[in-house]
């Protein structure tokens, strides 16, 4: 039987060999420039015992029910404007069926400032939602009970003070801290890395992450700490084994922050969320989601020691690739986001944004976030992929590619040991410098045509016919400015400043700042008085830019 | 003695809150290997500090980046602070997520080209070449 089979493979071998090739010059390695075979047979299987869903190392998924037990949460990232606007959005969004609530700030809240300050000038509600105090915040959630909704808040360096203003609204509905669920997004490191929202220096940075932690480890339970996003990394131009390989050494080295601070490993670690992004080059999302299962699942028992399973495992929300998105023949988004979603379903996502088509020109418009969730309910409802738990497992493509995934991340992890870690490895450029050359490299590829984007440098339209898009009011700037100052004029002012005085000074100490940042939002401090003054103690950072 | 052509100094800036630098990179590094002398600010400069590296580094060019929708505040910014420091033999292009009547307009308002994703880097190679068809790069 052996020797047939072999020469069974090697006929075909010959014949492929002797067959006409395409001579289109295009890349059939991964779009990460993983070099793939032309098929793949029983030899390129791994040799392991076979592998189930809900067991270690939870390769085939953390859920022994897969989909079948519940589907992953719709979560469409949104915010624009002001947020009487947003609140409007959520409400249509949630009408129409979306399970969770994802909030997008601007840049001015996502920079921690606030929208008077002279740098936010024509940034006020554009990328996202402008929140200034717990005022916004109460208009942003009315009429949202959040004891039965779960939010997704993205936002790293303030993300304490979001946080904070989050549960003060929630005491304000009487929802007790211990009953809300949701996740912050609060992960500092792939700021450095990649998307570049920093503003504290990263030791100051990394002691907010762990006084976050180490609040909701006690105080919100339910909560997930922290969203250790792979999905930034990539869209800088990262390849999927440097999204795979950077994340989860950001996620070790949170725990090692963690354990550092006193906390044991099984008290905090299965409130570690991950974040990845689903690019188009299909099968290798797939094996990257497989690979990030297993990877982080030894790491947690083997290396950190973790006793509980639910340490164990890797949860993930996954995003389909902006990056991807083409300002030419728009219409053709849908379709690509169509096939990364699919890509993040089958592999075991645990909640999914898909991009509208129209998000590579401005902020969707209605009618294109109500197609971009439709494309997640299509695939959950038409296409019956959500039957069978991981189908792609044992398919000798995609486990011998979850095993080179696997593998180049693992050589990662030891040459940023070699560079002394995540923080060092940060201050020398190496992640930085290691995904420009991944993006530089890509692009060389697209202008020799050895990777084709439709209708950008193959297949174009000479008319190109422009899409609806949605407009900012620029008057929006003063109307919230003029919020702000209502609020200062409103609040007990004294309180304020006391709150904010007790914040610097405990800044200065050792103490967790989450309870002293909640006493500032109550007392109605915006971000950017609190922001200040945490900046006075800990200082800015800046990096050298590496091109 | 051939005089010699002082090669073209190109300013790229991202100016703005935002923080996505990869189209930038990807920008200055193609212009470098082009031969063009360029320096890259990093983030994060207000318009201010743009035209004051532009000045002191003797650029006849300035390259604009942002992604976060501000800029038909901030690009125009840059071109009236040359104006206010009558530097305006310094040209200024730009690139980013930037909607079709947004080009109109900055073109209105004195900046000269706009780029936008999925633009080949020769494109602007080419621009910039017959833009200074006198100057040799490095």
């Amino acid at each position: 039987m052996k020797v047939r089979a072999r020469d069974a493979k090697e006929a075909w071998r010959e014949e492929f060999e002797s067959s006409p090739a395409r001579d289109d010059g295009i890349e059939t390695s991964t779009i990460s420039g993983i070099p793939l075979e032309p098929l793949y047979t029983s030899a390129d299987l791994p040799r392991r015992a076979e592998e189930y869903p809900g067991q270690f190392p939870y390769t085939r998924g953390i859920h022994p029910s897969g989909y079948r037990g519940r589907l992953w949460t719709m979560r469409q990232f949104s915010g624009f404007a002001t947020a009487e606007e947003t609140n409007r959005r959520y409400k249509y969004l949630l009408a129409n069926g979306q399970t969770g609530l994802s909030v997008a700030f601007d840049m001015p809240t996502l920079m921690g400032q606030d929208s008077d300050a002279p740098t936010s000038r024509g940034e006020v509600g554009h990328c996202g939602v402008a929140i200034d105090s717990l005022a916004d915040m109460e208009t942003l959630f009315e009429g949202i009970p959040l004891a039965d909704i779960t939010t997704s808040m993205t936002i790293n360096s303030p993300a304490a003070i979001l946080l904070c203003m989050y549960i003060a609204v929630a005491e304000e509905q009487g929802v007790p801290a211990s009953k809300l669920g949701g996740t912050l997004q609060n992960d500092i490191l792939k700021e450095f890395i990649a998307q570049k929202e920093f503003i504290f220096p990263p030791a100051p940075s990394m002691r907010l992450v762990v006084d976050s932690i180490e609040y909701c480890a006690k105080e919100v339970p339910k909560w997930n700490t922290i969203s250790i996003s792979g999905y930034h990394i990539r869209e800088a131009g990262s390849t999927a084994a440097q999204e795979l390989a950077f994340t989860l050494a950001d996620g070790m080295a949170y725990v090692d922050a963690c354990l550092e601070r006193g906390m044991h490993i099984d008290d905090f670690a299965s409130r570690l969320s991950f974040f990845f992004d689903a690019h188009i080059d299909f099968f290798e999302e797939i094996a990257k989601f497989r690979a990030a299962r297993r990877i982080w699942a030894r790491w947690m028992r083997e290396r950190y020691g973790a006793q509980q399973e639910r340490s164990w495992k890797l949860r993930f929300h996954t995003q389909t690739a902006g990056v991807s998105l083409t300002a030419q023949q728009p219409e053709l988004n849908i379709a690509r986001t169509a096939v990364e979603a699919l890509a993040a379903v089958l592999g075991g996502t645990q909640s999914l944004h898909t991009n509208a088509m129209d998000e590579v020109l401005a902020l969707p418009t209605d009618k294109a976030a109500r197609l971009a969730l439709r494309t997640q309910q299509l695939l959950a409802y038409e296409t019956g992929v959500a039957s069978t738990i991981d189908p792609l497992g044992g398919s000798y493509f995609v486990e011998a590619l979850t095993d080179e995934m696997e593998r180049q991340a693992e050589a990662y992890f030891k040459r940023i040991e070699e560079i002394g870690g995540v923080i060092p490895a940060i201050e020398v450029g190496f992640f930085q410098k290691e995904i420009a050359d991944a993006a530089f490299r890509y692009q060389q590829e697209l202008e020799q045509k050895r990777r084709i984007v439709v209708g950008v440098n193959e297949f174009t339209n000479a008319d190109e016919e422009s899409i609806e898009i949605l407009r900012i009011d620029p008057r929006l700037e003063s109307e919230q400015a003029e919020r702000i100052s209502e609020v200062r004029r409103k609040r007990d002012q004294a309180k304020c400043s006391n709150a904010l005085d007790r914040l610097r000074r405990a800044a200065a100490g050792t103490d967790n700042l989450m309870p002293y940042i909640l006493d500032a939002v109550r007392a109605y401090a915006t971000e950017g008085e609190i922001m200040h003054t945490m900046v006075e103690v800990f200082g800015t950072y800046t990096e050298t830019a590496v091109v | 003695m051939p005089t010699a052509v002082r090669p073209v100094r190109i300013v790229v800036a991202k100016v703005g809150l935002d923080g996505h630098d990869r189209g930038v990179k990807v920008v200055a590094r193609a212009l470098r290997d082009a031969g063009y002398e360029v320096i890259y600010t990093g983030l994060r400069q207000t318009p201010e500090m743009v035209v004051d590296a532009a000045l002191q580094e003797d650029a006849q060019v300035i390259g604009l980046s942002i992604h976060s929708g501000a800029h038909m505040t901030l690009f125009p910014a840059v071109v009236e602070e040359l104006k206010r420091r009558k530097a305006t033999d310094i040209i200024v292009f730009g690139g980013g997520i930037i909607p079709d009547d947004d080009i109109t307009a900055l073109k209105k308002r004195g900046v000269e080209e706009i780029f936008t994703p999925g633009t080949p880097l020769q494109e602007i190679v080419d621009w910039l070449r017959k833009r200074f068809p006198e100057s040799a790069t490095k």
